[in-house]
C-alpha cells in the first residue's frame, strides 16, 4: 500500500476509526462553534450569518490605475480591498530614487505621498468598505495616509475598518521588506498598533502572517507554530509597554495559506486556534473571550500554482476555496491562474473571485459550522497536528524565542532547509504535481504564450515621478521639514512616533523622507545570510 | 568551480535562491549567496574578490532587464566580461530572449526542473 504523509510529517492510515480519538475529552477540546477554545470556528452559526469577506490582493502601477481596478471587483461583488503596493513602496523608497529603478509600480502600486493615497481611494468610502493594507516596514506611514485620507473623506474614526499587515517579523524571515535592525522595527510595530488601539477602534492594526513563511518553504505544523509565536512576541510587547491584554487582543488578526492536501489544512486551523485562545487566555490572562478569537485570511498559496497548464491552477483555486471554507475562514483571497508568469490581468481576478462566490453560494461548504467536527480523521489529526505545532514551539524556543531565532537567522535557515526538502520531493515525485511530475503530456510542458498577462506599462515610473516633483513643489516645504525635523527627534526617545508620522504625511512629507527622517535614528538592518 | 548566487533590486522573496544554491552545494560546486537587496555594483565587486566563475541572478519583481544589464555592464567594465551571468525567476518568456540578446549565458524562467539548472552551472562552470 503507498505511504502516505502530509507536509507536517505526520503519517495518515488508510482508515481511522473511535479509537483514534480515545481518551480525548469532546467538550474541552472540541467545544461549540463560538465558544472556547473555539476548536470549531469562532462564531456561534459561522457562514449563516455572515459569509466570509472577499478579497483579492490588488495593486499595480499609478494610483489611479489601481483605483479603476479596485471598483472593477467591486462592481462585480467583491466586498473588501487588499492593497498591493510596490517594492519602493514598501522599502519606503520615493519613485525616484535610484535604487528604484525598474521597480516604481511593478508588484504593485507606487505611493510616494498621501497625494497618491487620496487618489487610490478616491469614490471609495473609507467608512463602509474594509481595506487591508500589505505594508510592513513601512506599516507605520502608510496607515497614517490611509488615515488621513479617511479623515480628509469626513470618515468618523470609529468607522474605518483597516488592516495594515504590519508584521514586521515575518519579513525577516520571508518576504524581505525589512528596513531598520529588529528592535526598533518591533518599536513602530508597537506605536501602530497602540495609536490605532486607541484612535481607530476597529482597525485591525497587526495581522500576524503564517502565509509568508509557508510560501518561502515551511511545513504546515511550523506555519503555525511560527505565526502563533509572533503573535505571542507582538502580545507580551504591548503588555510590557503597559496595555492591557484585553485593550488591543480583540483586534490582532492573522493570515494563513491553506494551499495543501484540504484535511490536513483544516486539522491545522483547528488546532492552531484552539492552541491561540489558550495561549492568550492561560499565558496573558485575557478574560474577553474576542481577545482569544484566532481571526483569519486563509487562501492564498501562489506556490501551489504551476507555469505549465496554467489554467489547471482554477481548479487547484477551488480547492483551496474549499479548504479555506472547511477551515473557518473570516477573509478568504485567492491567488490567480496567472500567479507563475505575473501579477494578475482582470481576467484572472475575476475568475478568482467567482470561484470563492461559486464555493459561497454554490457548494453548500458555508451551510453548516465547522462540517468536518466529529471525523474520526479529521479530530484525530487535529489532535497531531496540534502535538506537531507544540514540537516546533518548542524548536523555536530552543532557538532563543522567535526575536532571536530571527535576528541570529536560525529561523531562516530551518525555512530554506524545508523548502530543499521540498523541492527535492517534487523532483523524486514523492509529492506530485499534476503536468509537472506525473500525468505530463507527450511534449514537454513549456510556458504557455497563448495566456493572456498583464502588460506592464514602462510609462508607470516617469508619471509617478512628475507627479512626485509637482507635490515637492507645491506644498508647504517649511511644514513638511519642520515635521521630518521632530520626527528625527522623537525617533531618539521614547513616545509613540505615530503622531509625528501623521503631522509629515498631512504636510505631504515623501514616503522615502519619512523612512530616512526615522533611519538617521535607527540605522538599516543587516541580513544575517543563513541558507 | 565557484558560483555566486544573488538577489539583485529590491525583491526580497529569496525562496528560489536559497533552494538552487542548496543543489550546487550539493553538486560539489562551491556557492556562495550574498543575501537580500544587493544592487548590482555590489554584486559585481563581490563577484571579483570571490573570482566566481558565474554569477546567478533571481529576480522576481519584473525588474530583471535593468538589473542584468547593469550587472552585465559592469562585469565587462571591471574585465571580468568572461563570468558568465544566468537569470532565474519570474521571467515572461518575452522577455528570455531580450536577456539573451543582452549577454546572459541562460535564462531558467517559472517552471524550470531543478536538474536542469544544477546540470547548467556543471557544464557551464567546467
Amino acid at each position: 500500500m503507498r505511504d502516505v504523509r502530509l507536509h507536517a510529517g505526520i503519517p495518515v492510515k488508510p482508515v481511522y476509526g473511535p479509537e483514534d480519538l480515545a481518551g480525548r475529552d469532546a467538550a474541552r477540546d472540541i467545544g461549540q462553534p463560538g465558544e472556547y477554545p473555539f476548536t470549531r470556528g469562532i462564531h456561534r452559526n459561522m457562514y449563516r450569518d455572515r459569509l466570509w469577506t472577499m478579497r483579492q490582493y490588488i495593486g499595480f502601477g499609478t494610483p489611479a490605475e489601481t483605483n479603476a481596478r479596485f471598483k472593477y471587483l467591486m462592481a462585480h461583488g467583491q466586498d473588501a480591498l487588499n492593497v498591493a503596493f510596490d517594492l519602493p513602496t514598501q522599502l519606503g523608497l520615493d519613485s525616484d530614487d535610484p535604487r528604484a529603478d525598474g521597480e516604481v509600480g511593478r508588484v504593485g502600486m507606487a505611493i510616494d505621498t498621501l497625494a497618491d493615497m487620496e487618489e487610490a481611494f478616491a469614490g471609495i468610502p473609507l467608512d463602509r468598505v474594509s481595506v487591508s493594507l500589505t505594508i510592513n516596514g513601512m506599516a507605520a506611514p502608510i496607515t497614517a495616509m490611509y488615515y488621513a485620507v479617511a479623515e480628509k473623506q469626513g470618515a468618523a474614526p470609529e468607522r474605518v475598518v483597516t488592516t495594515p499587515q504590519n508584521d514586521i517579523l515575518k519579513e525577516f524571515v520571508a518576504r524581505g521588506t525589512w528596513i531598520y535592525p529588529v528592535d526598533p522595527s518591533l518599536r513602530l510595530v508597537g506605536d501602530l498598533i497602540e495609536f490605532s488601539a486607541r484612535q481607530y477602534p476597529r482597525s485591525n492594526p497587526v495581522s500576524v502572517c503564517g502565509y509568508h513563511i509557508r510560501e518561502a518553504g515551511c511545513t504546515t505544523a511550523q506555519e503555525m507554530a511560527y505565526g502563533l509565536a509572533i503573535a505571542a512576541a507582538y502580545i507580551d510587547m504591548m503588555v510590557r509597554r503597559g496595555m492591557a491584554v484585553d485593550d488591543f487582543a480583540p483586534r490582532v488578526s492573522f493570515n494563513f495559506t491553506c494551499w495543501g492536501k484540504i484535511f490536513e489544512e483544516a486539522a491545522k486551523f483547528r488546532a492552531g486556534r484552539r492552541l491561540y485562545a489558550r495561549m492568550v487566555r492561560e499565558r496573558f490572562g485575557a478574560t474577553n473571550p474576542k481577545s482569544c478569537m484566532f481571526r483569519s485570511l486563509i487562501g492564498g498559496g501562489g506556490s501551489a500554482f504551476t507555469v505549465q497548464e496554467p489554467e489547471n491552477n482554477i481548479v487547484r483555486g477551488a480547492y483551496i476555496a474549499l479548504a479555506a471554507a472547511l477551515s473557518g475562514a473570516q477573509t478568504m483571497a485567492l491567488p490567480t491562474y496567472d500567479e507563475a508568469y505575473t501579477i494578475p490581468s482582470a481576467k484572472a481576478q475575476l475568475i478568482a473571485l467567482r470561484t470563492m462566490q461559486i464555493c459561497a453560494e454554490e457548494s453548500g461548504a458555508a451551510d453548516t459550522a465547522d462540517p468536518l467536527a466529529g471525523s474520526y480523521f479529521v479530530e484525530a489529526l487535529t489532535n497531531e497536528m496540534e502535538a506537531k505545532i507544540l514540537e516546533e514551539l518548542a524548536a523555536v524556543e530552543r532557538m532563543g524565542g522567535i526575536v532571536e531565532a530571527v535576528k541570529s537567522g536560525a529561523l531562516q535557515a530551518e525555512v530554506a532547509r524545508q523548502a530543499y526538502l521540498f523541492e527535492q520531493k517534487l523532483v523524486s515525485g514523492e509529492i506530485p504535481k499534476v503536468a509537472v511530475n506525473c500525468h505530463v503530456g507527450e511534449r514537454a510542458a513549456e510556458a504557455d504564450r497563448e495566456v493572456e498577462l498583464y502588460a506592464f506599462d514602462p510609462s508607470v515610473a516617469a508619471r509617478q515621478v512628475a507627479k512626485l516633483a509637482k507635490i515637492r513643489g507645491e506644498r508647504d516645504d517649511r511644514a513638511a521639514r519642520a515635521a521630518l525635523s521632530r520626527l528625527t527627534d522623537e525617533a531618539r526617545g521614547t513616545a509613540n512616533l505615530m503622531p509625528a508620522i501623521m503631522e509629515a504625511v498631512k504636510a505631504y512629507a515623501t514616503l522615502g523622507e519619512i523612512c530616512q527622517a526615522m533611519k538617521t535614528v535607527f540605522g538599516e538592518h543587516k541580513e544575517p545570510v543563513k541558507w | 568551480m565557484k558560483v555566486l548566487i544573488a538577489k539583485p533590486g529590491l525583491d526580497g522573496h529569496d525562496r528560489g535562491a536559497k533552494v538552487v544554491a542548496h543543489a550546487l552545494r550539493d553538486a560539489g560546486v562551491e556557492v556562495v549567496y550574498s543575501g537580500l537587496k544587493r544592487t548590482p555594483e555590489e554584486i559585481v565587486q563581490e563577484a571579483i574578490q570571490e573570482d566566481v566563475d558565474a554569477v546567478g541572478l533571481s529576480v522576481l519583481s519584473g525588474a530583471h532587464l535593468p538589473l542584468a544589464r547593469r550587472v552585465l555592464d559592469g562585469l565587462r567594465a571591471q574585465g571580468a566580461g568572461d563570468i558568465r551571468v544566468i537569470v532565474g525567476g519570474i521571467i515572461p518568456p518575452k522577455d528570455v530572449d531580450a536577456l539573451v540578446a543582452l549577454g546572459v549565458a541562460r535564462v531558467f524562467p517559472m517552471g524550470t526542473a531543478l536538474p536542469d539548472i544544477v546540470k547548467f552551472f556543471q557544464e557551464a562552470t567546467s
